[in-house]
């Protein structure tokens, strides 16, 4: 079993950080509501405000760590030029551009994708200095706290539409190439 | 008698935490919030202004290439991830011990992340060049 390097990092890229992104983000949600909804839960201990703390900031490196690697090591492979010549299949923007069934994800799914990714990280360290900055008591102010909850949807989305257009470009037309890397014998 | 004592606790711990939250709420400004609220939404305007400018004009494109491997993105995402710290430190300075009105700049903070959506999205791009 093997696998080449770009594919180790566009896996790297996709599912440990960005799909690892994107499910944190049904916690953090949920918790943020509890804990600054007002009322009885005002007086939440200090080990809960903590931890949300900690998950906040720990989804804020993995949206950095997302954007960055996508698009300072992934995406160069991707766009690469192609050589006179070459095959097609080691260069993915010009696979899917030579088809006018498959130049859509391109034109449209890495066009937005390469873009609106980027308002994840901007929203979610938002979120995470509010939320610091504040704690509970955010549920006093209660206008700032919807503000903050609207930017955490909208990374949300941010990362939705990224996250769903890498998974079908990464489907139509692979980022492959590299050193092989030799993970372990088959039967 | 325990279980009194241990409710008694309790209630007194309670009691002691909402009035150290509401002490200290007193003391908590909005302007801190809504400098990195207003700050958030500058930055994902910059980032579909940028990426706008980028595909209309090439030679906004030729600027915004800072790293070629990555082409104008590079540009685009150092641009906006600039603007949006620039405009967090100034409006910080100028609002953390103001009491701001979170309501007009919620609405301020929501169109300019808006923009950042529509200005990303390749065919309102389009549309606004006409393409």
């Amino acid at each position: 079993m093997e696998i080449t390097f770009r594919d180790l990092m566009t896996v790297l890229h996709g599912m440990g950080f960005g799909a690892l992104f994107m499910l944190a983000f049904s916690g953090a949600i949920a918790e943020f509501y509890r804990m600054t909804a007002g009322g009885p839960v005002m007086a939440a201990p200090s080990n809960d405000q903590s931890m949300l703390r900690t998950y906040l900031i720990a989804m804020v490196v993995l949206a950095w760590l997302t954007v960055f690697s996508g698009a300072y090591v992934v995406y160069p492979w991707y766009r690469a030029p192609v050589p006179s010549g070459a095959d097609l299949a080691a260069y993915p923007k010009y696979l899917l551009q030579s088809s006018p069934t498959t130049s859509g994800w391109h034109s449209l799914g890495m066009e937005w994708k390469e873009h609106v990714a980027w308002i994840a990280p901007i929203a979610m360290t938002m979120v995470a200095y509010v939320y610091g900055k504040y704690g509970v008591q955010l549920g006093k102010f209660a206008s700032l706290r919807k503000a903050v909850f609207v930017f955490a949807l909208a990374a949300f989305v941010a990362t939705g539409a990224a996250g769903a257009f890498g998974a079908f470009l990464n489907k139509y037309a692979p980022v492959r190439g590299g050193a092989n890397i030799h993970l372990m014998n088959g039967e | 008698m325990a279980i009194q004592t241990s409710a008694g606790s309790a209630l007194q711990a309670g009691k002691r935490a909402t009035s150290d939250l509401q002490s200290a709420a007193v003391e908590l400004r909005t302007g801190p919030g809504a400098a990195a609220l207003t700050a958030a939404g500058i930055g994902c305007a910059t980032l579909g202004l940028l990426a706008l400018l980028g595909d209309a004009f090439p030679a906004i494109s030729h600027v915004l290439n800072v790293y070629k491997p990555t082409g104008a993105l590079s540009g685009v995402s150092s641009g906006a991830i600039v603007v949006w710290l620039a405009s967090w430190f100034v409006l910080n300075r100028r609002w953390r011990d103001a009491d701001v009105d979170i309501g007009r700049t919620s609405i301020v903070a929501f169109v300019l992340i808006g923009i950042g959506f529509a200005f990303t999205f390749p065919p309102i791009m389009d549309l606004i060049q006409g393409k």
